[in-house]
C-alpha cells in the first residue's frame, strides 16, 4: 500500500478520525465536570480504549466469541516489565517486544481454536486462558513471580539503560526519553497508541479485509462455498485483535510497572466482553464508549460508601432514610460488580446493539424514520419481550 | 498399587460434583438449548442454602449473668442455642445434621430459583444466538454471586460435616489389606454415594416415567412433540428446575469438602463447561462419564511422582484434555453425530 493509499479515507471516516482525536486529546479537559480528570483514570480511558477496540476486530466483525482476551493483556504485561527489568526504562521496547510476542501468543492459541466455532471456540479460548493463568500462578513463578506479582527490583540489570544513564538510587519510573511516563504525560502516551489503534481499526473497517471478517460472520459456509478459505482471514483477524490485547497490556506496565496473573483470569476476560458489548459490538467508536463508561462508573460508584450515602439521602426522613441507605449500598462501593452485572442483563436483554444501538434508535425516533423503515422494522424484529 | 487405588478414591468425590454439575448443564443444553454460564451460580446458592439453614439452627438465645463478672469485669454471657433448649438432644442432633438436612431447603429453593430464571429470563433467549446466551447469563451469574457477597461477605465460610462421619474410613482393612495403608475421609465416600443416587435418580426419571419420555421426545424433537399437543414448553421449564435443583444439592453435600465463598460457582463453571464439553454436548451419560473421568484424571495428575516428570500439570490437565478432545473428536466422546459439530 502506497503513502496516498494509506490516507485516501472516505470524508466520513476522516472526519470520524478528527472528532475522535479531539475529543480523545481534550480529555483532561472536558472530563473536568464529570470529576475525572485525573490522570490514572485517564490512563485507564485510554488503555481499555485500545483492549476494547481490539477485541471489538474479532467479535465485532467476525463474531467469534473469545472468553480468553486477558491472556494476552497478561502476556503484554509480563513481556513490558521484563523489558523494563532486563534492557531499559524506555517504554518504545517495552511495547514493540509485548505486541510481539502476544502475537505470537494469540497465533497459537487463534490457530488451534478457531478450528471450531460458536460456543466451542468461546470455550477453547477460556481453556486456554485458564491455562494460562494456571501456569502463571504455580510452575511458572520463576518468570511471573505468583501471586506477588511481577515487580521492578533495585538489582535488575537494564543493560541498555546502563550504558548510557548513571544508576539513581530507588526505582526508575519508565521515560520516554527523559519524560517520566505517569501522570499526564503518561495520559498523552497512552492517547497517541489509542489514536493510532483507532485509525488502524477504521483502515480494517473499510478495507476488503474487514468486508471478508464480515461475509464471515453473516454466513461462513456461503464463503466456504463461494471459495474463500476462510482461516487465514479469522486467525489474522486474531492476531490482530491479540496485539491490540498486548498493547494494552504492556501501556498499563509503563504506567505502572507491575504484572499480576490476575489480569488473566476469565472474569478480566468477561469485562472486555462487558465492555464492547455496552458500547455496540461491531461498531467504531462503540467499544472506546463502552470501555469508558464502565471505567468511569467503576471509579464513581466504588469509591461511594455508607457515609457519602447518608449524606446524600440525608433529606430523607430517618427511618426512610436507612432503609434507602441500605439499598443502595448494595450497588455501590464493593458491590459495584452487582450494578455492572445488572447493567449487562439489561443491555443484552433489551439493547443487544449496545449504546450505539440505542443512540441510532433515539435519533430514528426524532428523525421520523422516513425511509429507515426495513432498519426499524428489523430493530423490533430482534428486540424481545421485557424481562419482568 | 494401593497409591493409584488411593488416587482413585480421591478423584471420584470431585468427580462427582462435575458429574452433577454437567449433568444439569447437559439437560438444559439438551432440552432448552440454552448454554447457561450461570449454573455454577446455582451450584453456589445450594452451597448457601446450607450456610443459612446451618447460622439459622445455631441462632444462640444471649443471657447476661450479672452474677458472674468475667476477667474484664462485663457480665458473662451464657449463649445457648434455640433448637437446643427447644428440642433436648434432638436439637442437638440437628445441628450436627445441618449439611444433610439442608437438602430439604436447597430443593424447594432451588426449584423456585431454577423456574424463576427460566421463566423470567432465560425463556427470552431460545431463539437468539448462543453468543448471547452465554452473555446474558454470565451477566446473571455475576448477579447472583453478588448477592451472596452482600449478604454472606468475601470469606469461605467452613461447614462442619456431621461429627460421626468427620473421621476416615480404613478402606484397606475392608478389602484385607493391612491397616493405614488406604484411608479416605467418610464423608468423600458419602459424597461420592450420594452423586451416584442423584445421577441415578435423574436417569430413572427419566427414562421410567411419562413425564421422562415426554421430555426425552422433546429433545430429540420438539415440534412434533409440540404437534401432539403437548405443552413441551411447561415440561422444559421443569427440567430447567430441575437442573437447578441438582446443582444445589451437589453444592450443599460440597460445603463441609470446600468451605463456600462467593466466587465458588464460577471456579467450578469452567471446569464442569470443559466437562460438558468432553463429554459430549447434549449427551447426559457422556456428562456423568467426563465429571468422573476428569476427576480422577486430576487427581491422578496432582500425584508428586507425576508432577515430578511434567511440573505443573495438576493444574492444567482438565483444559488440556479438552482442548486435545475438541480437536479429535469435537463432538465429545458421548455425544451425537453432528451435535454442534462444525
Amino acid at each position: 500500500m502506497n503513502f496516498q493509499g494509506i490516507f485516501s479515507m472516505s470524508r466520513k471516516d476522516l472526519t470520524t478520525l478528527v472528532i475522535f482525536s479531539i475529543v480523545v486529546l481534550a480529555l483532561p479537559i472536558w472530563l473536568q465536570p464529570f470529576g475525572a480528570a485525573y490522570p490514572d483514570l485517564m490512563q485507564k480511558f485510554a488503555i481499555f480504549g485500545i483492549l476494547a477496540i481490539g477485541f471489538n476486530i474479532l467479535f465485532g466483525l467476525t463474531g467469534y466469541l473469545s472468553f480468553g482476551h486477558a491472556a494476552f493483556l497478561g502476556v503484554g504485561s509480563y513481556t513490558a516489565v521484563w523489558t523494563f527489568k532486563l534492557f531499559s526504562m524506555n517504554p518504545i521496547p517495552a511495547l514493540i517486544f509485548a505486541v510481539i510476542l502476544s502475537g505470537l501468543f494469540a497465533l497459537l492459541i487463534g490457530y488451534v481454536s478457531l478450528r471450531r466455532s460458536g460456543i466451542y471456540f468461546s470455550i477453547l479460548t477460556l481453556a486456554f486462558a485458564q491455562m494460562s493463568y494456571n501456569l502463571a500462578y504455580s510452575v511458572l513463578t520463576p518468570i511471573t513471580n505468583g501471586e506477588t506479582g511481577l515487580q521492578l527490583e533495585a538489582g535488575d540489570p537494564r543493560v541498555l539503560d546502563s550504558m548510557f544513564v548513571a544508576e539513581e538510587a530507588g526505582l526508575p519510573v519508565s521515560n520516554f526519553f527523559g519524560i517520566e511516563m505517569s501522570g499526564i504525560p503518561g495520559f498523552y502516551f497512552c492517547a497517541i497508541f489509542l489514536i493510532l489503534g483507532f485509525f488502524i481499526t477504521q483502515r480494517i473497517f473499510a478495507s476488503p479485509f474487514g468486508m471478508m471478517l464480515r461475509g464471515i460472520k453473516s454466513n461462513q459456509t456461503r464463503m466456504n462455498y463461494t471459495g474463500f478459505n476462510t482461516r487465514p482471514y479469522t486467525l489474522t483477524a486474531f492476531v490482530i485483535s491479540g496485539m491490540y490485547a498486548g498493547l494494552a497490556g504492556g501501556l498499563m506496565a509503563v504506567t505502572d510497572p507491575l504484572a499480576g496473573a490476575e489480569r488473566m483470569q476469565w472474569t478480566a476476560s468477561g469485562e472486555i466482553v462487558l465492555m464492547t458489548i455496552l458500547g455496540g459490538v461491531g461498531t467504531l467508536v462503540g467499544p472506546v464508549i463502552g470501555a469508558w463508561l464502565i471505567k468511569y462508573f467503576e471509579n464513581i460508584f466504588s469509591s461511594f460508601n455508607e457515609s457519602v450515602l447518608h449524606n446524600l439521602f440525608g433529606f430523607l426522613p430517618d427511618g426512610v432514610e436507612g432503609f434507602v441507605v441500605e439499598l443502595t449500598s448494595m450497588f455501590v462501593g464493593e458491590g459495584w460488580h452487582l450494578t455492572l452485572g445488572l447493567v449487562f442483563v439489561l443491555v443484552v436483554t433489551f439493547l443487544p446493539g449496545g449504546m450505539m444501538e440505542g443512540y441510532r434508535r433515539i435519533t430514528t425516533l426524532f428523525t421520523g424514520g422516513g425511509g429507515d423503515g426495513d432498519k426499524k422494522a428489523k430493530a423490533d424484529d430482534t428486540q424481545t419481550q421485557p424481562a419482568e | 498399587m494401593d497409591a493409584i487405588f488411593l488416587q482413585f478414591l480421591n478423584g471420584l468425590d470431585k468427580g462427582g460434583a462435575y458429574a452433577l454439575i454437567a449433568l444439569g448443564l447437559t439437560l438444559v443444553f439438551g432440552t432448552l438449548g440454552v448454554v447457561n454460564f450461570a449454573h455454577g451460580a446455582l451450584f453456589m446458592l445450594g452451597a448457601f442454602c446450607a450456610v443459612t439453614l446451618r447460622k439459622i439452627l445455631t441462632m444462640q438465645k444471649v443471657v447476661l449473668d450479672e452474677e458472674n463478672l468475667t476477667a474484664w469485669g462485663t457480665p458473662t454471657e451464657i449463649r445457648t442455642t434455640y433448637v437446643e433448649t427447644w428440642f433436648g438432644d434432638f436439637g442437638t442432633q440437628l445441628v450436627n445434621y445441618s449439611v444433610p438436612l439442608a437438602i430439604l431447603l436447597a430443593i424447594p429453593v432451588m426449584l423456585v430459583v431454577g423456574v424463576v430464571m427460566e421463566r423470567g429470563l432465560i425463556k427470552h433467549f431460545y431463539r437468539r444466538p448462543h453468543a448471547e446466551q452465554i452473555l446474558v447469563t454470565f451477566g446473571l451469574a455475576i448477579v447472583l454471586q453478588e448477592i451472596i457477597k452482600h449478604y454472606f461477605g468475601a470469606n469461605p465460610i467452613p461447614q462442619p460435616m456431621p461429627s460421626n462421619l468427620a473421621g476416615a474410613a480404613d478402606i484397606g482393612v475392608m478389602m484385607g489389606m493391612d491397616p493405614n495403608i488406604i484411608v479416605y475421609p467418610w464423608w468423600r465416600l458419602v459424597y461420592f454415594a450420594f452423586s451416584v443416587i442423584v445421577i441415578g435418580a435423574v436417569f430413572a426419571f427419566l427414562q421410567f416415567t411419562t413425564f421422562g419420555m415426554v421430555v426425552r421426545a422433546g429433545m430429540a424433537d420438539r415440534e412434533t412433540v409440540g404437534l401432539i399437543g403437548i405443552d413441551i414448553d411447561k415440561r422444559f421449564t421443569a427440567m430447567f428446575g430441575l437442573a437447578a435443583v441438582v446443582a444445589g444439592v451437589a453444592g450443599v453435600m460440597y460445603t463441609p469438602l470446600l468451605p463456600p465463598d462467593y466466587h465458588l460457582g464460577m471456579d467450578f463453571l469452567v471446569l464442569t463447561f470443559v466437562v460438558v464439553v468432553v463429554g459430549g454436548m447434549g449427551s447426559l451419560p457422556g456428562a456423568v462419564l467426563a465429571g468422573f473421568m476428569l476427576g480422577i484424571l486430576q487427581s491422578f495428575a496432582s500425584m508428586t511422582e507425576i508432577k515430578a516428570i511434567i511440573p505443573g500439570i495438576d493444574q492444567i490437565i482438565i483444559y488440556l484434555v479438552a482442548v486435545i478432545i475438541l480437536l479429535v473428536r469435537p463432538r465429545g466422546l458421548l455425544g451425537r453425530k453432528g451435535v454442534m459439530e462444525s
